[in-house]
């Protein structure tokens, strides 16, 4: 065989490879371990505090939360179920914001799948949400996590040891904000 | 020959293997055709910025015929053109729009979106999206006559993802072909818009 034969089926191995590499990606299941998403800092001190992240880094991974509990919601400014979700994702909020036993327990974070900065933003003061929002511009989070359909809600418990697992992965809007918080508890041991 | 041959047949099956991200809202479930990656950009423009827009008129899924002309004076306008309904990313630029429309109302900004499917078509795709403030419009008969009138009609007969900013004299003040596999920033319009202000 030839030297650029042999060169040509190695190129067909490595772009089938990375083909199948991102075809194979399935969404997170529970039990599994979050993929290395990293996310930048937030510029705004509220934020930072609300997810106990030091501003002197520029990137954190989402176990490094103040949190037992993180509650991430995989959206999209562009998403009309998103929208109309916002409201009742809100009041979800307000409602562990509120509750002194839960409030430093459970953390919201969501992430704008194929949202630019502005576009996030825009969804974050159209909706007045309070807790923070990421740009996933380049779909890249998205792809790592299996190219959900969205609203897309993860629940991770992270461990005091600073190990975390996924105990909840569904898509969907969240109907009730009471019910999902009680299955969420109910789901994660508390 | 063969070699690339080869490589050419890998980069095929790469695409088919593997979906092509675009963050679909679950509002239109499993009914989103997906073409896989396409040709970014396919048809050359008709129209320069700082020349008269051309004049049209196509009919809405309200019912009515919307004439270019008839905001002349009024309102500058917004054209969105979008390649097809019931596909990725066309399906959620629009609802984004719907979102946005207080930055077409604080900048005195009627938004039309256009695609070259009949009515029928766009009636039950946009259904999906909620209630939408803008007018829709089709372009499907003569088939993509308004889309060639831009010069944004694609050679498969699908209009290109396009933007177009007329101002209220009827003067175009803006024209972007975005790649068609990708939204185009809201960011970029919304910049745009607050121009027209300025100037």
């Amino acid at each position: 065989m030839k030297k650029t034969s042999i060169a040509s089926w190695v190129s067909i191995f490595l772009l089938l490879s990375i083909g199948l590499l991102f075809a194979g990606i399935a969404p997170p299941k529970e039990g599994e371990v979050l993929p290395e998403i990293t996310l930048s800092v937030p510029e705004v001190p509220t934020h930072q505090n609300y997810l106990g992240i030091t501003k002197n880094k520029k990137t954190f991974r989402i176990p490094e939360i103040k949190a037992e509990i993180v509650l991430i919601e995989i959206f999209s400014m562009y998403c009309p179920y998103c929208q109309k979700d916002a409201p009742v994702v809100n009041e979800l909020y307000n409602k562990i914001a509120q509750d002194e036993k839960l409030k430093n327990k459970i953390k919201l974070i969501g992430i704008g799948a194929g949202n630019s900065p502005f576009e996030v933003d825009f969804f974050q003061k159209t909706y007045d949400v309070n807790f923070p929002l990421f740009p996933d511009g380049e779909f890249s989070i998205h792809k790592m996590i299996g190219e959900v359909r969205t609203p897309y809600f993860i629940g991770v418990k992270i461990k005091k040891d600073g190990t975390h697992s996924i105990f909840y992965s569904e898509r969907g809007a969240i109907e009730d904000a009471s019910k999902f918080l009680n299955l969420i508890l109910s789901k994660a041991g508390f | 020959m063969k070699k690339y041959s080869k490589i050419f047949f890998a980069f095929f099956v790469l695409f088919f293997v593997s979906s092509y991200a675009f963050g679909l809202s679950d509002a239109f479930k499993k009914n989103i055709y997906n073409p896989g990656e396409l040709k970014p950009i396919d048809s050359k423009l008709n129209v320069k910025v700082g020349e008269k827009a051309p004049d049209f008129t196509l009919p809405s899924i309200s019912g009515e015929k919307i004439s270019l002309s008839q905001f002349k004076g009024k309102n500058n306008v917004v054209i969105s053109f979008v390649p097809a309904a019931w596909t990725p990313v066309c399906s959620d630029q629009w609802p984004g729009y719907n979102l946005a429309k207080v930055i077409f109302d604080k900048n005195g900004a009627v938004l039309l979106g256009i695609t070259v499917d009949n009515i029928p078509t766009l009636f039950a795709w946009t259904n999906q999206m909620g209630d939408l403030w803008f007018s829709v419009l089709s372009d499907f008969w003569p088939h993509g006559n308004v889309s060639k009138m831009f010069g944004v009609l694609r050679s498969d007969g699908v209009a290109e993802r396009a933007l177009f900013i007329i101002d209220k004299k009827g003067v175009l003040r803006y024209a972007h072909v975005s790649d068609i596999n990708k939204r185009p920033d809201l960011k970029d319009l919304a910049t745009e818009l607050e121009k027209l202000n300025k100037n």
